[in-house]
């Protein structure tokens, strides 16, 4: 398996929204290269043939009824936002000028 | 009277129920017992000393009404910072959730709550349960009480730590790849992951939840089964959660017994790697469970080895999902909103700002194992692997009632000594991941001081999905061979604080 580049590091940190600064980038890159090295040894089993797990228990579409149930007020739900207007979440700007 | 705070959670909640001492008595000594000594030892975030007498109050009312009172009501606990608490702060060992207070609770919380049981506080952790020895706190370390200048174990070393401090009878913890087991073997205490879907998951907050379990910690066999018994349980708000009877874990808590069991010494779990002194008590754990009448035979789980590999691409790439929901917009921390920038900006600045080095670290593995033209050769191939390991766990069960091994290659190390060293400190969970891969039980008992440097060794035992019991059984057999050996619990061995 090649190693991982900055370049590569970089583009991960736009993917996972962290704005990473530069010293930071180099410190996680090394360290990230060694974890991938290490974790790479899943390769060494031939598992051509063995289903996934994704999941410890054998289930599928657990369903209940649909009930109306008392949830959360307006304002519980908006208590810990980091702002809020007319009973609802005020973020920043989510288009552009041109959008 | 004698110091309320060394009993243990049955003894505690049989004399409140006698009316020998009050809840509100039991909690002010130990919230008098935190006051003293947590500024040492760190294992609380948050403590709530008005909620907890509230809590005690209404157990004592209640038994001054009549009432039947359960069989924890009126014991102290002290919960993991990762379960939501209605109105009292939950961090998760973060600064992107510093000052959150939940809305809601947990339904551990919740069923805590409905015991009796009286929450004292918030225990600190690792950030979002990523790491070994809770030196990933944002909030400071936690310290161990057997040497303050050591590591609890992580992420749960808060409650690890309270429960060797005597800072309260009972914690809860959570273990997604040994979170429980781990701080409770190097704390000389006892902790408990159930079965996979044993314990709702609701309002606990998600790291990788195909492998995140909530379990029990105490200082007693005993005591563990009657905290698995109170949070137990199917719960409609976790699809995940087993709907089938709780295994009757206090009753085999109460007949510890091995005589005829057919235990597995997992062979791939020793050697290179492993503290010489661990390896001893560890052996002296088996030759005890052979004198009680087990039969003791070597088993190989030749899959295990992959297992923290398997483990560190499925848990960071759960975490790299779970954790996109810190974004700055409905709770938690927000940074650079100056009216000018995206919300993507901001998100970006807030994530930078508030996870720590170890979040960031799993995110962008996650991020990468989950990536196109990476995902077959890493996470694809690591749940392969995961079936494999669920197959030699099946193998074995097959021959053995239980598994044993170490719990953990090594006892407490320094704080510090690992902190940036990823790798190394990985390797505290070689023993405990493939439990939680396969999602079956496992427990961690104290088995001894290392004669090397006199800190405690846990021994693991392992039990196939559902039967939890065996834990108890096994584990509350080699408690009382151990206490008759010694004459007296371990914890009495850990200096004063």
């Amino acid at each position: 398996m090649p190693g991982i580049t900055r370049e590569e590091v970089a583009h991960l940190a736009r993917l996972s929204r962290l704005e990473l600064g530069a010293e930071e980038l180099d410190h996680l890159a090394t360290q990230l290269d060694d974890i991938i090295g290490a974790v790479a040894r899943v390769g060494e089993v031939a598992a051509d043939d063995i289903p996934p797990t994704s999941h410890p228990l054998p289930l599928t579409n657990v369903m209940r009824p649909d009930e109306i149930r008392p949830g959360l007020t307006p304002e519980q739900a908006l208590a810990g936002a980091p702002a809020a207007e007319d009973q609802r979440f005020r973020v920043p700007r989510i288009l552009g000028e041109e959008q | 009277m004698a110091d309320l705070t060394r009993l243990t959670a049955a003894e505690t909640a049989a004399r409140v129920a006698s009316g020998d001492v009050s809840a509100v008595e039991v909690a002010q000594a130990h919230l008098d017992r935190i006051a003293e000594v947590d500024g040492k030892v760190h294992a609380f975030l948050h403590v709530d000393a008005e909620g907890a007498l509230a809590a005690a109050k209404a157990v004592d009312d209640r038994r001054a009404k009549g009432d039947r009172l359960g069989p924890l009501a009126g014991v102290p606990l002290a919960l993991k910072d990762v379960f939501t608490t209605k109105g009292v702060p939950t961090t998760c060992g973060s600064k992107i959730l510093e000052g959150w207070v939940p809305p809601y609770d947990a339904t551990v919380t919740a069923k805590l709550r409905e015991a009796g049981v009286v929450i004292l506080g918030k225990t600190n952790m690792d950030e979002f349960a990523m790491g070994s020895s809770t030196e990933n706190s944002a909030y400071g370390p936690t310290h161990n009480p057997w040497d303050l200048t050591r590591i609890p174990g992580g992420s749960g070393g808060g409650s690890a730590a309270a429960l060797a401090a005597f800072e309260a009878p009972l914690a809860i913890g959570t273990d997604t790849g040994g979170s429980i087991r781990q701080p409770g073997a190097v704390t000389g205490t006892v902790g408990v992951k159930p079965t996979y879907g044993g314990v709702s998951r609701y309002g606990l907050v998600a790291f990788s939840s195909s492998l995140d379990q909530a379990g029990p910690c105490a200082r007693t066999v005993l005591d563990a089964a009657l905290l698995h018994a109170t949070i137990a349980g199917h719960d409609p708000k976790d699809s995940t959660s087993i709907d089938a009877p709780v295994p009757d874990v206090v009753g085999a808590a109460r007949s510890g017994d091995v005589r005829g069991l057919r235990v597995g010494v997992v062979k791939e779990f020793g050697g290179e790697g492993y503290q010489p002194g661990v390896e001893q008590r560890f052996r002296e754990a088996v030759e005890l469970l052979r004198e009680l009448g087990a039969e003791v035979v070597e088993i190989s789980c030749p899959h295990f080895t992959y297992a923290m590999p398997a483990y560190y691409l499925i848990a960071p790439s759960e975490a790299s999902s779970n954790l996109a929901r810190f974004d700055a917009m409905r709770y938690g921390l927000r940074v650079g909103d100056n009216g000018d920038r995206s919300a993507e900006e901001v998100m970006s600045l807030t994530r930078e700002a508030g996870f720590g080095p170890e979040v960031k670290r799993r995110i962008m593995l996650g991020t990468y194992a989950l990536s196109s033209g990476y995902y077959d050769a890493y996470y694809g191939q690591a749940q392969k692997v995961r079936t494999l390991i669920a197959r030699d766990f099946d193998a074995a069960f097959a021959q053995v009632d239980v598994l044993v091994s170490p719990t953990t290659p090594t006892t407490a190390f320094p704080i510090g000594e690992r902190a940036d060293d990823p790798m190394a400190m990985y390797l505290a969970d070689l023993c405990t991941i493939p439990s939680n891969l396969a999602g079956n039980a496992a427990m961690s008992l104290p088995c001894g001081l290392a004669p090397e440097d006199g800190l405690p060794v846990g021994l693991q035992i392992i039990a196939p999905t559902m039967a939890d019991d065996r834990l108890y059984k096994v584990g509350a057999a080699v408690e009382a061979g151990f206490l008759a050996k010694w004459g007296a619990p371990l914890l009495d061995q850990a200096p004063a604080l």
